[in-house]
């Protein structure tokens, strides 16, 4: 892995993002210097669940050199408005019971939570997990100590007060995943930042005259949806 | 009491592909017709506009277009001693719904059967012994040959526009084509688009071997197209949004792109969406179909008499109508007597994923869901010579990916890091610079592998959902160790960094979390009587014989190949009976 110099989230934001944020946003109000990220007031996190979200998403998909970080691309306030999506209501999914919380894993999600409650359950459980072990909440751990709990729920290998950590953590790591790299219609993604990194170039959906180019580089950057381009 | 509505001539329940195959013969015949679909009404425009159809959270992971399963879904379980827990979020397959059913949102990839998989059972004991084909093994014969249902197949891909390279013309076997193909009375109807990296570098590494790779048959357009019944397609710009997106160009055949045009207009034919059938009503001897009963879209009951009734909604939805409607003697896994919900089966579906250096470009993005892929059929059906393999079945194997969706599509090695600094390094590194090389296998039928109805669970209209039992059997273990052995051998030699293979473990119980194949099969068997299927050779019910049931669920086994291309076959071979004879004196076509 290649060694980047290390930025704090928070000086990176203020160089490079409020422009962006405010383009983005027009008429949302700025929250408090000191809580990332600006300028973005959530709708379904309450002050505590925003806090473990950004910090969740930064060290998931952190700042360095390979490409935007996940706060910077707007993954969180992705993940807050899905919530309020019927998504987030658990809309799409059958929801109804009994719930067979012990069938076998390969029968998929048998939880009777939605996204919403997920998170909800998980973010207050994890915090819980984080005080009892570490006296503290997990957006204030150091970010080895939050990388090695987000590792653990990963595995499995805490047991948290509610959801398994397992599923808690594969809903957000899913969700993340969506933030970086849906169109930036959804509130991730800003500036194309993630497809840029990869080299995705988004909507343009149109390789009529690179049919017969195999093997050679696409050129062209990225469109979005409403027409942005880089 | 539900609103009793104007009797018809026929009603149609499902309104994809068969149901639309069904809709033309019928109303060209002149008779009324009313098409229930359970779904909203959709066309090319303005539900699949760009640039909005361009968006991999609503379609490609959200699933818009696909049947919600907050309202309905299926349970399952892996062995009939289980107890069976709902299919809560979409994972192993995508439903379709809505006006062209899975049809908008497919792949394109348009196949015939191979001919000695119509008469599997008669063709393995021909070729390898009785004694090959393990005792719960339930697959059996196609009550219709290749040869009955080669016309047909022609028309659909004449219909569809399907690009492709003829490999055996009336017999003559043709350079570039399948030579394992059975003979086709015409070329396709349009050439092949080129094929895309990935697909060249397979290719030549397929060629070294002896292999002869030729072009999957593509369902998307790649010339300007006018079809059979007049209706004009555009060529595909490779856009890589064909699966799980409905095509913005008219390029991808769907019922809305080759055949729903001739319908709109016709007085004699209604679609009524948002109509969720709940039962075929029969009269009082129990063989005679009098109409349906649905919910409207205003959730009143309604019950629609008609004549004739063709149950065209997709495999598992047929097969638990029939199960909620009492139309037939249910599967009983213990016996082996009845035949609803029998030989369910699936697909395996392995693959061979290459790490190229940086200075190969992949280019993912550019692709379509057929078009520009490269396919070998040397180890699939029975095309090679199984007596050494102990196994029935096979895989096509193909290359060329249908679209570089960034969320679900990406390709990075299994350990490499999932999240932080070390996934981002990966993700960048490998998405323009990686390959999948599937084996897309075929799935036999057994006798402890079937469909019922769930004792539990319900829709939202309080009807017992559909039960699937279901998991691998040793015989699709060693198909797939088999075909991904052979995968192997080919992309070793492309000189990737790294490559890994995706396969089964022996014992691996069937995970529904991970997609793999829509491609559901059975439950409403084809068969040459009563006591081993649901319908006869031109798929008419035998217990309710102004019943007519068409799509995947009649498929006795499945296949390596896509399930359209043989589906459609059968409805057309059907069609042409009800056209020629049928509706001149509607009965029993087939003697019990």
């Amino acid at each position: 892995m290649t060694t980047v110099p290390r930025f704090n989230r928070r000086d990176f934001l203020k160089v490079a993002a409020p422009a962006a944020i405010a383009l983005t946003h027009p008429g949302i109000p700025a929250g408090s210097a000191e809580d990332a990220p600006p300028r973005y007031v959530p709708t379904f996190f309450n002050a505590i669940e925003w806090k473990f979200i950004n910090a969740a998403v930064d060290r998931l998909i952190p700042v360095d050199a390979h490409g935007p970080g996940g706060v910077e691309a707007g993954v969180p306030i992705f993940i807050d408005r899905q919530m309020d999506m019927p998504y987030g209501h658990g809309a799409y999914f059958y929801m109804q019971g009994p719930f067979h919380i012990d069938a076998h894993p390969t029968l998929g999600y048998q939880l009777q939570y939605t996204p919403r409650e997920l998170y909800k359950l998980g973010i207050a459980a994890a915090d819980s997990a984080c005080k009892r072990t570490k006296s503290r909440t997990f957006a204030d751990l150091p970010h080895l100590d939050q990388e090695q709990f987000l590792a653990a729920m990963e595995r499995g290998a805490v047991v948290l007060e509610g959801p398994p950590a397992a599923t808690f953590f594969g809903q957000l790591l899913s969700n993340v995943r969506e933030g970086y790299f849906a169109d930036p219609l959804y509130g991730g993604n800003r500036g194309m930042g993630g497809w840029k990194m990869i080299g995705f170039p988004g909507a343009r959906a149109d390789f009529t005259n690179w049919m017969n180019q195999q093997g050679r580089a696409y050129p062209y950057g990225p469109v979005s949806i409403n027409g942005s381009k880089s | 009491m539900p609103t009793r509505k104007k009797p018809v001539d026929a009603v149609i329940i499902g309104f994809g592909w068969t149901g639309a195959i069904l809709a033309k013969t019928l109303t060209d015949a002149g008779l009324s017709v009313v098409a229930l679909e359970r779904g909203p009404a959709r066309d090319t425009a303005p539900d699949f506009e760009y640039p909005r159809i361009i968006d991999e959270l609503k379609h490609g992971i959200r699933g818009e277009l696909w049947q919600p399963l907050a309202k309905e879904t299926v349970t399952v379980r892996h062995a009939p001693n289980e107890v069976a827990s709902p299919y809560r979020q979409y994972g192993s397959f995508v439903l379709g719904n809505g006006v062209g059913g899975a049809g908008v949102h497919w792949n394109g990839q348009l196949w015939r059967a191979s001919p000695e998989e119509l008469r599997i059972r008669s063709h393995i004991e021909q070729r390898y012994g009785k004694k090959f084909i393990p005792d719960d093994m339930t697959i059996q014969d196609y009550p219709v040959t290749f040869e009955e249902l080669e016309p047909h197949f022609d028309h659909f891909e004449k219909v569809c526009g399907v690009a492709g390279t003829a490999g055996n013309l009336r017999g003559t076997i043709r350079p570039g084509g399948n030579p394992f193909e059975g003979a086709r009375s015409s070329d396709f109807p349009q050439s092949p688009l080129p094929a895309v990296y990935s697909a060249q570098l397979f290719a030549k590494a397929a060629s070294d071997f002896g292999y002869k790779p030729f072009p999957v048959p593509a369902a998307n357009s790649t010339t300007a197209y006018t079809n059979p019944y007049g209706v004009r397609m555009g060529p595909c710009n490779m856009c890589g949004f064909c699966e799980r997106f409905g095509c913005f160009l008219y390029s991808k055949a769907a019922p809305q792109t080759t055949i729903l045009p001739i319908l709109v207009n016709r007085p004699n034919l209604e679609v009524r969406s948002n109509s969720y059938v709940t039962r075929i009503l029969l009269d009082k001897t129990g063989k005679r179909a009098t109409g349906v009963l649905y919910v409207d879209q205003d959730g009143r009951e309604v019950e629609q008499p008609a004549e004739l009734v063709v149950l065209s909604a997709f495999q598992l939805h047929n097969v638990r109508l029939l199960l909620l409607s009492g139309v037939g003697k249910p599967y009983d896994p213990v016996t082996g007597k009845g035949v609803v919900g029998k030989n369910y089966a699936y697909q395996m579906v392995g693959a061979t994923t290459a790490f190229f250096s940086q200075d190969v470009e992949i280019n993912p993005f550019i692709a379509a869901g057929a078009a520009g892929m490269t396919v070998i059929d040397e180890f699939n059906a029975d095309h090679f010579d199984h007596s050494a393999h102990g196994f029935i079945g096979g895989s096509m194997i193909y290359a060329g990916g249908t679209g570089g969706r960034p969320i679900a599509q990406m390709l990075i090695p299994p350990d490499a890091p999932r999240w932080g600094s070390g996934w981002k390094e990966a993700v960048k590194k490998h998405y323009r610079h990686s390959a999948s090389f599937v084996t897309q296998g075929s799935v036999m039928s057994y006798r402890d592998r079937y469909l019922d109805l769930d004792p539990t669970y319900k829709d939202s209209h309080g009807l017992p959902l559909l039960r699937m039992t279901f998991d691998w059997h040793s015989n699709e273990f060693k198909m797939n160790a088999y075909s991904i052995a052979r995968l192997e051998e080919i992309v070793k030699t492309m000189k990737a960094e790294r490559f890994v293979n995706e396969m089964f473990r022996p014992g691996t119980p069937y995970d529904t979390r991970i997609y793999q194949s829509t491609h559901t099969t059975g439950g409403a068997i084809i068969g040459s009587n009563p006591s081993n299927s649901v319908i006869n050779r031109y798929s008419q019910s035998w217990d309710v014989s102004n019943l007519f049931i068409y799509g995947a669920s009649a498929f006795p086994q499945n296949i390596g190949y896509n399930p359209t291309g043989l589906l459609a076959g059968l409805a057309y071979f059907s069609a042409a009976k009800l056209r020629e004879s049928y509706l001149k004196s509607p009965g029993r076509l087939v003697d019990a």
